[in-house]
């Protein structure tokens, strides 16, 4: 599981790359939190395109940057979300807690 | 119901094998000639399954792991995941969307998506004796193409 941040703009783009299980999934939300500390963005653009499997651990790295962000007044995107992972999503319904608009515009790079 | 065929898996609960579970499980069940969509919601399920057992059966201790997969007659695919660890006091609130006793990195959606990608789900769980999480489903042969 690798992750990758950059600032543009505003927004923090986290690229994430590999299979997104629980072994990854509590380094990645430490390291996604310290990133969002200090870079303190207006959005956080999660870009699963890399990403080869992902179970409801992907679901707890969403909610956390999405609870996160609000916090900080902030919105999350999700893009690029390969057909399995998008299925996990859509069978948690997290989809309708984390707005539509979010998840849309998936062609923007 | 007879099985056809089966594996069974025994390893300790490290975070590290949840990837090789579930890619087993995939791998035996590849010979029922599954979907992208229907293989991949075997591993998510395997894997739900699978971290339940290591985060919460053994929150403090390495403890073992048993891994079922067993194809019956009909087709459909039979996985058994049981740990002897520390048991499920209330399983029906274990069960609950988004309910759960772990951290910021559980989202509490495990049994919601087990339930979801498999067509049934039994759970048997006893206080200190450990927890048996069986689940079902049946893969319906493609047009074209045999199963088995």
């Amino acid at each position: 599981m690798e992750s990758t941040y950059e600032l543009h703009e505003g927004a923090l783009w986290i690229r994430l790359k590999g299979e997104l299980d629980h072994h990854g999934a509590k380094t990645l939300i430490s390291k996604l939190s310290s990133q969002i500390d200090s870079a303190l963005p207006l959005r956080c653009i999660l870009d699963f395109s890399g990403i080869s499997f992902m179970d409801s651990s992907g679901l707890a790295v969403i909610l956390y940057t999405h609870r996160r962000m609000r916090e900080l007044g902030g919105s999350i995107r999700i893009i690029h979300l390969p057909d399995q992972a998008a299925r996990v999503v859509n069978a948690s319904g997290i989809d309708r807690l984390i707005m539509q608009d979010e998840r849309s515009g998936s062609d923007e790079e | 119901m007879k099985s056809e065929n089966y594996i069974s898996l025994v390893f300790p609960s490290r975070s590290v094998n949840e990837s090789f579970a579930r890619m087993c499980v995939a791998c035996f069940a590849a010979q029922l000639d599954p979907n992208l969509d229907e293989l991949g919601d075997i591993k998510t399920a395997v894997s739900e399954a699978v971290t339940n057992a290591i985060v919460h059966a053994y929150p403090d201790s390495i403890g073992k792991i048993t891994l079922k997969a067993k194809i019956n007659q009909n087709g459909e695919l039979h996985i058994t995941v049981r740990d002897t660890g520390k048991g499920i006091n209330d399983v029906v609130k274990a069960m609950q969307p988004m309910y759960t006793t772990g951290g910021s990195d559980r989202s509490g959606m495990g049994f919601t998506i087990m339930e979801s990608f498999m067509d049934k789900i039994r759970v048997r769980s006893k206080p200190g004796k450990g927890t048996s999480v069986d689940m079902w489903k049946r893969i319906v042969p493609r047009s074209g193409g045999a199963a088995m």
